[in-house]
């Protein structure tokens, strides 16, 4: 049974927590990319500029989360959100919405996208130094050792807060970004939006209004899913890096602009990730007087130095087979 | 007829030329050519992008690994051989190893035939998983023993110890080849995936050279590698560098040469036309996914080709030195702001933003120091030590902010393209 916990430790709960995160990045790329029909390839560090506004507000008021039994990131995180929302909306002000009304096309978008990720990249390390933080100043990460019941397992199932609250959290934010799409007038403007936007600007859709949201939704999803990360590992100015390929993945195999194709994207990613570099020597241990080869002491599929390769080829599998994505995405 | 020199081009070169001069001077001769010769190879690397962005709008965001691969095989097919390895019994073991990645990869293109013979779908799909997987733990138990024995015995396998031409011509071919498989996966689709699969293949072709140490040494580099012409030992480094530079040159005006021809001829005028309006040209019975693969296919071998000859110039082979801020995005704004589909207008931009790019850390260094030095004696204020480091992030922001001003208000460039029209 001790395998079966190892199992649960390093797979699941890992690949349901890195999961959250792809997916909330995804859900913004994918719902840039319906909108504004382009690849945001800046997501990453909007990511990584809300886990910094968070470290900032945390580095200023750190007693707050110990009063309230939380981590403080956390707590401030409301203010991360709106910081980071209105980064984005102002980084689409400044730099993509020029290049919009100059009529170019997409993909040069696509590149102004690029050169924003290097100007974020750059200011974050300019100010914040190349170095990891810790997102814990006056507090400490809570860790919840879970005993089970019974004799056979004598390991207990470890879980942390940041992994708690980031999965409870995702079930909150699905069924508030499910309500708003399907029921508000602005949610119902974005899907028109997304199906046909000539045909959403004639009828009347005031089409900046739901560019703007777009950017607050996307801004301040990435804000949760950076800082709740940085809290669950560490804060590092490189986390974008390892965060840009997998989130692209997410979207592409949910299906380009389906923000619940991006859901699921997010989690097949994340556990396709854990599962192969699990070592599987650990699960086939108990079986191993009935295995016909002898049992390394590691067994993963890839080594853990090539994690970055999973999303890659499970990218490459989606677009050769299936182009649109699992839930077949509208725009290709 | 003599042709009509233009002003505005003649004068920036000129201007340009003083400017490299100048480095020269305050900096050393040795140095600027040093410069000179680097700038010559991202110029190489440069003349590739150009044709995938200026002649075909193909967005190639992982530059990166196919310089990467430029420089691996040109340190693979160069460097010395290592007797040691190939008189050991690992030589022939790695050949068995290679061997059954050869049967892998025919197994594997064997059963994604079998449509052919008519399977059903849903037989097909999992038998594909199941032998994919099977496959890959064979192969990969088939080297993991092999790998660590040479590791631990002899090192890594070392060169092959050909002539330098060779390296850079294989260095090519092996980026060509690449960017097939890539390009034959992405280039139907959105532009845009192509951005994200070059990107992701850089990391992978990084990950690989960084962690294949029976290979390439991973982090321990491999140096020196030979040069093609008589070395500083011999000739003194200002002549070495100045041969080495003459090399290049004549490379460059190979390239630039074919190139010209190439854009003048009907096949430029194809790919433009393909670039401008894909729907009209396919209408008129271009095949548009196959003159796109064309396009990226030579751009990477041209991009492997630079990469090589910057790998024998520096001497060094080290998988940790390949950053996609320089090698990729540095060359994107050579490309964008010396004017895209622009050939002279792309060497232009490759020398003139590779001499930005090198003094840019000295003054930005000397700018931050002199501010932590007023800073300190009017306000006493503590400055970070690690100014260094943060001065060159400086160089991040800069390139980006390039990028996204030269997109908004120089699109063309500073030598906009020029279409010639035939009356």
């Amino acid at each position: 049974m001790n395998e079966l916990v190892f199992f649960i430790n390093n797979v699941v709960i890992s690949g349901l927590t890195i999961g959250s995160i792809y997916a909330l990045g995804a859900v913004g790329i994918t719902l840039i990319f319906s909108i504004l029909r382009f690849a945001h390839f800046a997501h990453a560090d909007l990511m990584t500029l809300g886990a910094f506004f968070a470290f900032f507000l945390t580095a200023m008021f750190p007693a707050v989360g110990p009063a309230l039994g939380l981590p403080t990131a956390f707590v401030m995180l409301p203010l991360a959100m709106a910081m980071t929302a209105l980064a984005a909306v102002y980084i689409d002000k400044g730099f993509y919405k020029p290049l919009r009304r100059h009529g170019v096309k997409p993909i040069v978008i696509v590149m102004a996208s690029l050169g924003v990720t290097l100007m974020l990249q750059g200011l974050i390390r300019m100010f914040m130094g190349t170095s990891s933080r810790s997102m814990y100043i006056d507090d400490r990460k809570g860790i919840h050792r879970i005993e089970l019941p019974f004799d056979l397992a004598n390991r207990p199932i470890v879980l942390t807060d940041p992994q708690i609250i980031i999965i409870l959290l995702l079930v909150v934010i699905v069924i508030a970004l499910h309500l708003f799409l399907t029921r508000t007038r602005l949610g119902k403007a974005m899907r028109a939006m997304s199906d046909n936007p000539d045909l959403a600007r004639v009828s009347g859709i005031n089409t900046d209004t739901v560019v703007k949201v777009t950017w607050i939704i996307a801004g301040s999803l990435a804000a949760i899913a950076g800082t709740m990360l940085s809290l669950d590992v560490s804060l590092k100015p490189d986390l974008s890096f390892h965060l840009l390929l997998p989130i692209f993945a997410a979207a592409i195999v949910g299906g380009v602009g389906h923000p619940y194709g991006a859901l699921a994207g997010g989690f097949v990613i994340g556990f396709a990730e854990t599962l192969s570099v699990f070592n599987w020597a650990v699960l086939l241990r108990p079986w191993r007087d009935y295995l016909w080869f002898d049992l390394p002491a590691t067994l993963a599929f890839v080594p853990s130095e090539y994690k970055i390769t999973v999303p890659f080829f499970i990218l490459l599998a989606i677009l050769v087979w299936r182009p649109t994505g699992l839930f077949k995405g509208k725009v290709l | 007829m003599l042709m009509k020199l233009p002003m505005k081009e003649t004068l920036m070169i000129v201007a340009l030329a003083v400017a490299v001069l100048l480095l020269m001077q305050v900096m050393g001769t040795a140095y600027g050519v040093r410069v000179l010769v680097e700038a010559s190879c991202y110029a190489i690397i440069a003349l590739g992008l150009t044709i995938q962005w200026g002649y075909a709008g193909l967005f190639n965001a992982g530059i990166m690994g196919f310089v990467a691969i430029g420089g691996f095989s040109a340190m693979l097919l160069t460097f010395p051989v290592n007797q040691s390895f190939w008189e050991s019994e690992l030589s022939g073991e790695l050949g068995v190893a290679v061997l059954k990645l050869v049967a892998a990869v025919a197994l594997v293109y064997a059963v994604l035939q079998l449509h052919r013979i008519k399977v059903p779908r849903s037989i097909r799909l999992p038998i594909t998983l199941i032998v994919m997987a099977t496959l890959y733990l064979w192969v990969v138990n088939g080297f993991a023993p092999v790998t660590q024995g040479i590791v631990s015995q002899h090192g890594f396998i070392g060169g092959l110890g050909l002539p330098v031409w060779a390296g850079w011509l294989v260095g090519g071919i092996l980026a060509g080849t690449v960017a097939y498989f890539i390009g034959h996966i992405c280039l139907g689709l959105r532009s845009d995936y192509l951005a994200i699969a070059t990107l992701g293949v850089a990391e992978i072709i990084k990950a690989f050279l960084k962690n294949s140490d029976w290979l390439t040494r991973g982090t321990l580099t491999v140096s020196p590698l030979p040069w093609p012409v008589p070395g500083a030992s011999e000739v003194g480094f200002v002549m070495a560098r100045a041969l080495y530079l003459s090399v290049t040159a004549v490379l460059i005006a190979i390239i630039f040469y074919l190139l010209h021809r190439a854009y003048n001829g009907p096949w430029g005028r194809m790919m433009r036309a393909i670039r401008d309006n894909e729907l009209s040209s396919s209408a008129m019975g271009k095949d548009v996914n196959q003159r796109r693969l064309e396009v990226f296919v030579l751009g990477c071998i041209l991009m492997g080709i630079g990469g090589a000859a910057l790998a024998t110039f520096n001497g060094i082979f080290d998988p940790n030195g390949y950053l996609p801020l320089n090698h990729t995005f540095l060359i994107w704004v050579m490309v964008i702001l010396g004017g895209p589909g622009n050939n002279l207008g792309t060497i232009f931009g490759a020398v003139f933003v590779y001499v930005i790019w090198v003094m840019s850390e000295p003054v930005a260094l000397f700018i931050l120091n002199s501010i932590s030095y007023l800073g300190d004696m009017w306000f006493a204020w503590e400055a970070p030590s690690d100014f260094s480091s943060r001065a060159l992030q400086a160089r991040v922001f800069t390139i980006g902010l390039i990028i996204t001003l030269v997109l908004r208000y120089a699109p063309k460039g500073l030598f906009p393209e020029k279409v010639q029209h035939h009356h």
